[in-house]
């Protein structure tokens, strides 16, 4: 099943900034909802979100359930070598993801 | 239905519907930040530190179409250098039922201070932006905005 | 309930019935000019619908086609098994639901049409209406047909059926009394609280609205607009929202498909 949508270049320039975006699916339920029968849905956010190039962080971010859900982030990077982004995301019932792209850089 | 029941038996029903409409939102609503909560959020994360105006350009539609997904850019003007850069991004609002909206972290690999995401709005109200530069100094933008509601919802 | 209220209406008296002529007489010239809802939502709205990365229907898409290709059922047999590349053999499929299908003598439209495909050919048990695989696989289908002019009611055996579409299009219902016609037809363009009223031509489904923060059907959107006007609405799967939409579909001839859409 398709949890994430992400976009890396496959290809980029030594030194170039590009652009990374990243589209999730998760309801970001906040826990101020209440379900059919009236009693408030219990929060499940992704409440941390890791991007790492070559095994080093390059942006992450807290998140709060003011963030929509499937939750869409777009951030830059300077692509220096070849390899391996890497996006993990936590959410309130513990559970990681982790998604991967190659990068190949000239 | 018999045709007796006729238009006072129609609009005695809508003014009942409607008054259960306002009342299932009155108890709906959860209780929400406020100016002052975004305050005290907002120096929970810059400290004692003055935050000046400029630098940050927060970008949001004045007029949105529906709170639960408003899309928002932030950008901060810095060479993104090892010297010189931005190492966190936060955004408040004052009036959803939290002050913090999310908080992000950059380094000089970045390239450029630019990030985008979408975020629920509960009501119209003001978003800041602050952004924290690797010399301490804290910059911020702010928006006014209108959160509007779309017609035929599901109840 | 919904059918007694609409007799009222009928019986009640020369306004109302003037009323309902006049809408009856307008929605029979509907809009010359055909607009998609895509050019009245906002700007931003438009973009996330065009950038496959931030459009969030496309996360459906991609489900969709995961599920193209999985085994299901006793006959252990995928949708690619029997129908190969979806690019190739569902190109243009979508742009022509609802069809005419000989087994039922009835319309059908794509989410049960794929449900018939699961239960005779794959031996499995059907998606629930509005389950997310459901909506997943008719998103992936759709979108094969995207940008492509739709085509619906070529078939003449679903005339009769279209034309019960329009019956209800054009007839008053619910507790105010409105019909389709009487807000997409007569007053599109205009503002309903601060919603710009559109043509309501379904060129996106299934799509990503925004008020649902998910993906959802033609019948989920128009159950909407039959609580908006307070209205009883039908079952999920009932004939009328076929026929509606078989009406909507053929009145939409020629404008591309959009699928997976974003609105508001």
């Amino acid at each position: 099943m398709a949890r994430a949508l992400i976009n890396v270049p496959a290809k980029a320039k030594r030194g170039e900034i590009i652009e990374i975006k990243a589209l999730i699916s998760h309801p970001m339920e906040t826990g101020y909802r209440t379900g059919p029968d009236g009693a408030l849905v219990p929060r499940d956010i992704i409440n941390r979100f890791i991007c790492t190039y070559n095994g080093v962080e390059i942006f992450s971010a807290d998140l709060f359930p003011a963030i929509a859900a499937n939750p869409f982030f777009s951030f830059t990077t300077t692509a220096t070598e070849s390899g391996r982004i890497a996006f993990r995301w936590i959410d309130d019932r513990g559970q990681a993801h982790l998604e991967t792209a190659e990068i190949a850089v000239e | 239905m018999s045709r007796n029941s006729g238009s006072a038996g129609t609009s005695r029903r809508e003014i009942l519907a409607a008054g259960a409409g306002a009342l299932a939102l009155i108890l709906a609503r959860p209780a929400r930040a406020t100016p002052e909560s975004m305050a005290a959020a907002i120096k929970a994360f810059v400290g004692e530190a003055e935050v000046r105006e400029g630098r940050v350009t927060l970008e949001i539609p004045p007029l949105v179409e529906n709170g639960n997904s408003v899309p928002l850019t932030v950008k901060v003007d810095s060479p993104m250098t090892a010297q010189d850069y931005v190492k966190r991004i936060a955004v408040f609002n004052e009036r959803n039922p939290q002050p913090n909206v999310a908080l992000f972290y950059l380094n000089p690999r970045a390239g450029q201070a630019l990030v985008s995401t979408r975020i629920r709005l509960g009501d119209s109200q003001n978003i800041v932006a602050i952004a924290q530069l690797s010399d301490g100094t804290f910059w911020s933008d702010k928006a006014e905005l209108i959160v509007t509601l779309p017609a035929c919802v599901e109840s | 309930m919904r059918r007694a209220l609409t007799g009222v209406v009928l019986a009640a008296g020369f306004g109302g019935a003037l009323g309902l002529c006049i809408s009856l007489a307008l929605a029979q010239s509907p809009p010359s000019e055909h607009k998609s809802g895509f050019e009245f939502i906002s700007p931003e709205s438009q973009a996330t619908q065009q950038d496959d990365f931030s459009n969030p229907g496309m996360l459906w898409v991609a489900e969709g086609e995961a599920l193209w290709s999985a085994q299901a059922g006793a006959s252990g047999r995928s949708c690619a098994g029997c129908h190969g590349d979806a690019a190739v053999s569902m190109k243009g499929v979508a742009a022509r639901y609802p069809v005419y299908f000989a087994e039922s003598g009835q319309p059908i439209d794509l989410q049960s049409r794929i449900n018939v495909c699961r239960k005779v050919n794959q031996k499995a048990a059907p998606f629930p209406l509005e389950s997310r695989e459901l909506l997943a696989l008719s998103a992936f289908i759709g979108k094969q047909s995207r940008g492509m002019p739709i085509t619906t009611g070529e078939d003449k055996r679903l005339e009769p059926f279209r034309a019960r579409g329009q019956e209800l299009y054009e007839q008053r219902q619910g507790q105010l009394n409105f019909s389709c016609a009487n807000c997409h037809d007569d007053n599109w363009g205009k503002r309903l609280a601060s919603s710009v009223i559109p043509q309501s031509h379904p060129t996106g489904y299934p799509l990503y609205r925004l008020e649902w923060q998910s993906m959802g059907s033609l019948q989920r959107r128009l159950r909407n607009c039959m609580v908006g006007v307070r209205a009883e609405p039908y079952p999920y799967g009932s004939q009328e929202y076929v026929e509606l939409e078989l009406f909507l579909m053929t009145r939409a001839k020629g404008m591309p498909l959009e699928t997976p859409a974003v609105r508001p």
